[in-house]
């Protein structure tokens, strides 16, 4: 059995605000679910499923199903960090295909930016890897590992092992600066070099500011719904093509930061979707830092191990210029990072170029299949991973 | 040469024999006795053969470094680091009295430990 074809993204909506500081977080988590039931041209009364992670307030999806007044008949709280919104596709996908729900919501919202958290840098107390019965906790939150500190590990053992620059990283941040240049809602908007990047300041090495994402609020949702309802929608729907997901964690001290679980997520979607690396024509691949984008890249078979930092170079990832269009929104890098999660944003960006509803200047022509890539928590610990491939209704 | 404080680690009563041999300056590792594996970090359950028969051993505490990460961003930079032990396993540390800007990885360095004030010790490591 497979979830190929047997879904359809109907509707999408992406937080405009990167700042909510006006705006409380179930506010927000109910904001983007009407905007993405608009946009599907659905009600909250058409959702019979529920699918959040960590960020929804609450009883997991208990309290925010009370707060929008939805009565459903499947809920799934699948909790991988910033990946948990691309897996939620592939289970409220396998859920329609099972016959338990027609109509699944899924939110993402977070307000980190309105609450002045110290993210990346200064660890952050709360959420799972905080908890005191953390197996890990006792033995790793005394070395102070903040979120970039650990991407910094994963970008100095991939340098030592590959030869991989932070030339090469910083052309990751370019490509993102290059489209998000035009999109009115990117936190930052302005086009910068190689030599901004690695002349920016340095946060923890070899990572510089210019190879972070940016702190912001927001969110996003999307409707999933069954073959049947995405025909009788006057919208565009998009199909569920693959999906895999994987966690990745240190292996009981077998330590290898040079991969991420990509390498396990991806085969599984591009199996299911019956594709290639050479037909996708656009990829939103998770990009928390430089680092990840080029360790993910690899995994996912878009160039050989070790050749990420070559494959990124030049332009390769701008749209109009090179082999793979990437994060087309500006992703994560310079556009927004809602919630410290970035897996949501990445698949509304996918939606965007198979309906062409991307800006003009960074549509891919002729966007048939697309690959949309989260990681949660962090590559230099525990991750999770999750993969999707989507294709036009006809593809 | 750092002047961050070494904060209490949170202790279980799964490890606490681990916690306790650092006030002595002792490295204790888990070892399965079914494999014959060392692991990190020390459970009671070997993480690869599964097996609950597993014992703290001493580790010599010398080892090379996997990889590292100086953060900048912090009233007191600090490095975080992994190092692979020579008994095979890899944890997570700080590198400490060391130059920040002349760590290498594969870089021989040995334990040291920085007392916490509660009956404990932090496993840290330093370059010789």
């Amino acid at each position: 059995m497979s979830i190929k074809g047997k879904a359809f993204i109907a509707g999408i909506y992406e937080h405009p605000t990167r700042d909510a500081s006006d705006k409380s977080l179930p506010q927000l988590h109910a904001e983007v679910a009407k905007g993405a039931l608009e946009d599907a041209g659905l009600t909250f009364d058409d959702v019979d499923a529920y699918f959040c992670a960590g960020d929804a307030p609450g009883f997991g999806g208990l309290s925010m199903a009370e707060y929008m007044g939805i009565h459903i008949q499947h809920t799934d709280t699948t909790e991988i960090g910033g990946s948990s919104y691309v897996a939620h596709i592939g289970h409220a996908a396998a859920a329609i295909a099972a016959g338990k729900c027609n109509v699944a919501l899924i939110t993402l919202a977070g307000r980190p930016k309105a609450e002045a958290q110290k993210v990346g840098t200064g660890g952050g107390g709360k959420g799972p890897m905080f908890d005191p019965n953390a197996p890990e906790l006792g033995f790793e939150a005394v070395y102070g590992p903040a979120t970039a500190n650990m991407y910094g590990m994963a970008a100095m053992r991939h340098m030592h092992e590959f030869g991989t620059t932070s030339e090469q990283l910083a052309w990751v941040k370019v490509a993102a600066s290059h489209h998000a240049q035009y999109n009115e809602h990117a936190m930052l908007k302005k086009v910068v070099t190689v030599e901004d990047v690695i002349n920016s300041p340095m946060i923890s090495n070899p990572l510089h500011r210019l190879d972070c994402c940016v702190v912001s609020d927001g969110g996003g949702a999307m409707i999933l719904v069954s073959p049947e309802i995405a025909k009788s929608l006057d919208r565009h729907c998009v199909s569920v093509m693959g999906h895999g997901e994987s966690p990745k964690h240190l292996n009981g001290g077998k330590v290898d930061l040079t991969y991420t679980g990509a390498v396990w997520s991806g085969p599984r979607a591009f199996s299911e979707a019956g594709v290639t690396q050479a037909d996708i024509k656009y990829a939103s691949i998770y990009d928390s830092f430089t680092i990840t984008v080029v360790e993910t890249l690899e995994d996912l078979g878009f160039c050989e191990k070790g050749k990420g930092g070559e494959f990124v170079m030049d332009g390769n990832l701008i749209s109009g210029v090179g082999k793979l269009p990437f994060n087309t929104d500006g992703g994560g890098l310079c556009s927004n990072h809602p919630a410290n999660r970035g897996g949501m944003t990445k698949v509304l960006e996918a939606v965007r170029q198979l309906r062409g509803e991307a800006h003009e200047k960074v549509q891919v022509p002729d966007c048939d299949i697309v690959l949309a890539h989260g990681t949660g928590g962090s590559i230099g610990t525990r991750m999770g991973s999750a993969t999707v491939i989507l294709g036009r209704e006809d593809a | 040469m750092s002047e961050r404080k070494a904060p209490a680690p949170i202790v279980n009563v799964e490890s606490k024999p681990f916690w306790d041999a650092t006030a002595e300056g002792k490295l204790l590792l888990k070892k399965c006795n079914s494999c014959g594996e060392f692991h990190w970090y020390p459970r009671a359950m070997c993480p690869f053969c599964h097996s609950m028969d597993t014992v703290w051993v001493e580790s010599a505490g010398k080892g090379v470094i996997y990889s590292h990460s100086t953060m900048r961003r912090a009233p007191v930079p600090y490095c975080l680091a992994y190092v692979t032990l020579d008994e095979g396993t890899t944890m997570m540390t700080n590198l400490v009295d060391v130059d920040f800007d002349s760590l290498e990885i594969g870089q021989k360095v040995e334990v040291s430990f920085a007392d916490t004030g509660e009956g404990n010790a932090l496993p840290y490591f330093t370059t010789v």
